[in-house]
């Protein structure tokens, strides 16, 4: 086993109970933690795929912004006490099978596609580098680039106007 | 990597934010379960864009940069998800300071 396999599964294995972990969490501090830790393996996971404009990038605007946004938010609002009253045991079961059914019918119709044969390529290629990915996006993307500024402004504009007080 | 081990943690990664929308009730972590949902898309196009690099390379097409377009689009997802988040925070804030609460289960008053 390659070391790249190697890192593949440990990756894994520590997004998958990241994720477990902040969907379990009773506290909203540690679920907001435990989804930051996730954020970073899905970065080394970028990482190993040679994305590394997207790795930095999944860390800054993720890990750095929105996560710190809601931090501010629980402990502004003083959330961080396990105050949270659990949902109806038959309703969380529920919740629960119905998520597992969604993943099975999906795992269950793409375990014998096409794709079985192919695969994806570790740490080479040039497509993931900033140099690639920046010529691209302001020459053939450079319409949808603009358009996200405008999407921007619009979301500054609207936060400031839902949480004035009025 | 075959591209089936990306599918299927993607796979995963979704289900379980599926299950902590069902599941939970504080409309915080309704959202970061959301945002997980959004960044198993993320790992998923960034593998398949890597698997059209691969492919690209094997059958030699010249192609100027092969699955590139996946990459981009993981870009403008984040940028969509960072608009989403303060819009979404900000009238997670506005309810909070209306109902005293994020549980999702008083949120039903929006209706009458």
């Amino acid at each position: 086993m390659s070391i790249s396999a190697i890192l593949f599964w440990v990756l894994s294995i520590a997004a998958l109970f990241s994720a477990l972990m902040v969907v379990t969490s009773r506290n909203p501090i540690y679920s907001v933690i435990w989804l930051i830790v996730t954020f970073f393996t899905i970065s080394g996971h970028y990482i190993l795929l040679n994305a590394q404009f997207l790795a930095v990038v999944n860390i800054i605007i993720y890990a750095g912004a929105i996560m710190v946004l809601l931090l501010f938010v629980i402990m502004l609002m003083n959330l961080n006490k396990e105050s949270e009253p659990a949902r109806h045991r038959w309703l969380q079961l529920a919740g629960a099978a119905s998520g597992g059914a969604f993943m099975l019918v999906l795992v269950a119709a793409l375990k014998d596609t096409e794709l079985k044969s192919q695969q994806s390529l570790l740490l080479e290629g040039h497509i993931g580098l900033i140099k690639t990915l920046g010529r691209e996006l302001f020459s053939t993307y450079v319409v949808p680039f603009e358009l996200s500024s405008i999407l921007f402004l619009s979301a500054m504009i609207g936060a400031v106007l839902i949480g004035k007080k009025d | 990597m075959p591209i089936n081990y990306y599918l299927f943690l993607a796979i995963a990664l979704f289900s379980i934010g599926v299950v902590g929308v069902l599941t939970r009730r504080n409309a915080i972590i309704i959202f970061m379960c959301i945002e997980l949902m959004l960044n198993a898309v993320n790992l998923l196009l960034v593998a398949f864009s890597k698997m059209h690099y691969n492919q690209a390379a094997a059958t030699a097409i010249p192609v100027a940069n092969p699955g590139i377009d996946g990459q981009l689009f993981v870009f403008f997802i984040m940028v969509a998800a960072a608009a989403e988040v303060s819009v979404g925070l900000a009238i997670i804030v506005m309810l909070y300071r209306n109902i005293h609460s994020v549980d999702i289960n008083f949120l039903n008053r929006l209706k009458h």
